[in-house]
């Protein structure tokens, strides 16, 4: 058993800062983007964009993850879960952060220029789906499926803290199953609907799974830098163990690989089959300075940290641990950002301030509702059933 | 029958192991719980033997601890053997296409990486598992025809209710009679010593 002290942020702890330094990086966000955005509000729209993937795949990444353990009934990482919880419990503070873009939608999404489709035959075929009212309508159902999903498990994950009702546990095992399809589904759709069709000629279906695989590697890598943050600032150092760190680098591990194959696998047919309304994205990333960006993702998102990551004592450590989910961040936003950007920017890489500033404002707001999140909760599901069977936990 | 007949010609079979020369294989203790193996293997472990193991019908959680066992080096066989695989494909493939027997194939270069990935990684992951397989096989020594433990027929109750310690008699702490009575103090229900 976990005292109820043991696994909350102390009085007078650094992190209860955690908030305010949050807010602090939004404000400066925020009066950054306000600024410089008026000036150019292609570059604003497409920061922005970027930045509120980057973190919207970080909560969706928690809910995957979450949503996976209940599934099959995982009990290592419950010690976990509730760190899980609390990344996805700012889903509906992203809900928010999404409405910038229905701004400047015309600054991001040709189909959505007023008589773009007259002129494009393939964009009048494909006007049915890419209409500003059904994208509009598309958003809401996302977000009310994935606030549904996520205030359900927090809450009642929550609830359990004060009551230890199992049955709390049973009910939301039989939710997971379910919930894992609406939210495959959703998130394919929204990533189609928010990056591909950025460049609607586009086709690959593979693309909602390559969404997929970065949003988990990119949440699995926060927990691995948070997890051995947090132990390292005395919260839960006693509960949780070499073997808790050692089961994450697992996880980091196999999806640097998951990540590699899906995102070779959808290259390697478009690159195999060489069909101009496909090809002409990876050309697009293939030219100038993006080739490089493209071999960085290569080197860095997969076989660096592949190899790094392949050994026991590195999974073990916290510090070797948090220097690996620090690395795969980057590459997480790398990733993002090679998906995003060329579409502004064809003649190569051009970062801007603009970058910054909607990172810090977007990344402030996250932090800051994490922050917030821990200071007022247990960090740890204190009466889950099987909480003893995951601090007992031992990798044979 | 086969090997008989080559070993009276003085011949090993192949890929078979087999156990030292000697008269006796070892000393073999039955325990009656899994608490008393733990403590005893403990102490064999303190005692400084190297050559011996545990045997139990499940496995028992901690065990390769308190036995003193050292970290397998099977990881670095399969890396070994995945990489192996791995570079052995990708060259093959790089030689075949961009050398040897140069096609164009659909009108992309000779030297087309991509195309090369799937083998690569196919054959990676092939010889990684013979690496696995092989490499667990050739570190227990298997296969193996037989084992001197089989002899014993209170050994039969390894898969059933008892508990076992066998020290072998190669071991450079191997002492016939010395290792009986410690296994004896060490709270053995039954003590025996075993022929090759």
């Amino acid at each position: 058993m976990i005292s109820n002290e043991q696994a909350t942020i102390p009085p007078g702890h650094s992190w209860n800062r955690i908030p305010v330094i949050g807010a602090a990086c939004a404000v400066l966000g925020v009066v950054g983007c306000a600024v410089l955005g008026p000036g150019n509000p292609k570059q604003f729209f497409f920061s922005w964009l970027m930045a509120y993937l980057f973190f919207l795949s970080l909560a969706l990444g928690a809910l995957f993850f979450t949503l996976f353990m209940y599934a099959c009934q995982g009990g290592w990482g419950i010690v976990v879960r509730r760190m899980c919880e609390t990344v996805f419990a700012t889903i509906p503070v992203m809900a928010v952060l999404f409405v910038p873009l229905l701004l400047g939608l015309q600054n991001l999404y040709p189909w959505s220029v007023p008589g773009a489709a007259e002129q494009d035959a393939l964009l009048r075929w494909k006007s049915p789906f890419l209409n500003v009212p059904f994208f509009l309508i598309r958003a809401a159902i996302y977000y009310a499926c994935w606030s549904f999903i996520a205030l359900f498990y927090y809450r009642l994950s929550r609830g359990q803290d004060a009551t230890g009702d199992p049955a709390i546990s049973a009910r939301l095992r039989k939710f997971a199953g379910p919930a894992i399809i609406v939210l495959a589904l959703t998130s394919t759709f929204a990533s189609i609907d928010w990056i591909v069709s950025l460049t609607p000629h586009w086709y690959s279906t593979m693309f909602g799974v390559y969404f997929f695989a970065g949003s988990f590697i990119g949440f699995i890598a926060l927990l691995s830098v948070l997890v051995p943050a947090m132990r390292g600032a005395g919260l839960l150092d006693t509960v949780i163990t070499a073997e808790h760190l050692h089961d994450l680098g697992k996880f980091l591990f196999a999806f640097t690989a998951f990540w590699a194959y899906i995102g070779f696998s959808q290259f390697f047919l478009i690159w195999y089959a060489n069909l101009p309304e496909e090809s002409f994205w990876f050309k697009a990333r293939l030219e100038g300075s993006w080739e490089i960006v493209s071999l960085l993702l290569m080197a860095g998102h997969f076989g660096v940290p592949f190899f790094y990551l392949m050994g026991r004592d590195v999974k073990r450590n916290g510090l070797t641990l948090a220097v690996g989910g620090i690395w795969l961040l980057a590459m997480h936003f790398v990733d993002i950002y090679w998906q995003v950007m060329p579409t502004l920017h064809p003649e190569g890489i051009r970062p801007s301030v603009l970058d910054v500033a909607a990172f810090l404002a977007v990344g402030g707001c996250f932090v800051a509702a994490v922050g917030w999140l821990m200071r007022r909760q247990a960090l740890v599901p204190l009466r889950d059933p099987r909480l003893d069977e995951s601090l007992a936990f031992e990798n044979a | 029958m086969a090997f008989d007949s080559l070993r009276s010609l003085g011949a090993k079979p192949p890929f078979v192991n087999q156990l030292p020369e000697g008269p006796y294989y070892g000393v073999l203790a039955e325990f009656a719980s899994p608490a008393d193996l733990y403590q005893a293997c403990e102490r064999v472990r303190d005692e400084g033997f190297t050559r011996w193991d545990a045997h139990t019908p499940f496995p028992v959680h901690g065990l390769e601890k308190a036995m003193g066992i050292r970290r397998s080096p099977l990881p670095w066989i399969v890396l070994a053997a995945g990489l192996t695989g791995a570079i052995g494909g990708f060259g093959l493939q790089w030689w075949v296409h961009a050398s040897a027997y140069p096609l164009v194939i659909s009108g992309k270069p000779f030297f087309s990486w991509p195309a090369f990935i799937p083998i690569t990684f196919e054959l990676g992951v092939l010889f990684a598992a013979f690496g696995a397989v092989f490499g667990m096989l050739g570190l227990n020594r298997l296969p193996m025809h037989h084992h001197p433990l089989f002899k014993s027929k209170v050994f039969e109750r390894v898969t059933d209710d008892a508990f076992f310690i066998s020290i072998e008699s190669w071991d450079p702490k191997f002492d016939a009679s010395a290792t009986r009575k410690l296994l004896t103090s060490l709270g053995a229900r039954s003590v025996e010593l075993l022929e090759s």
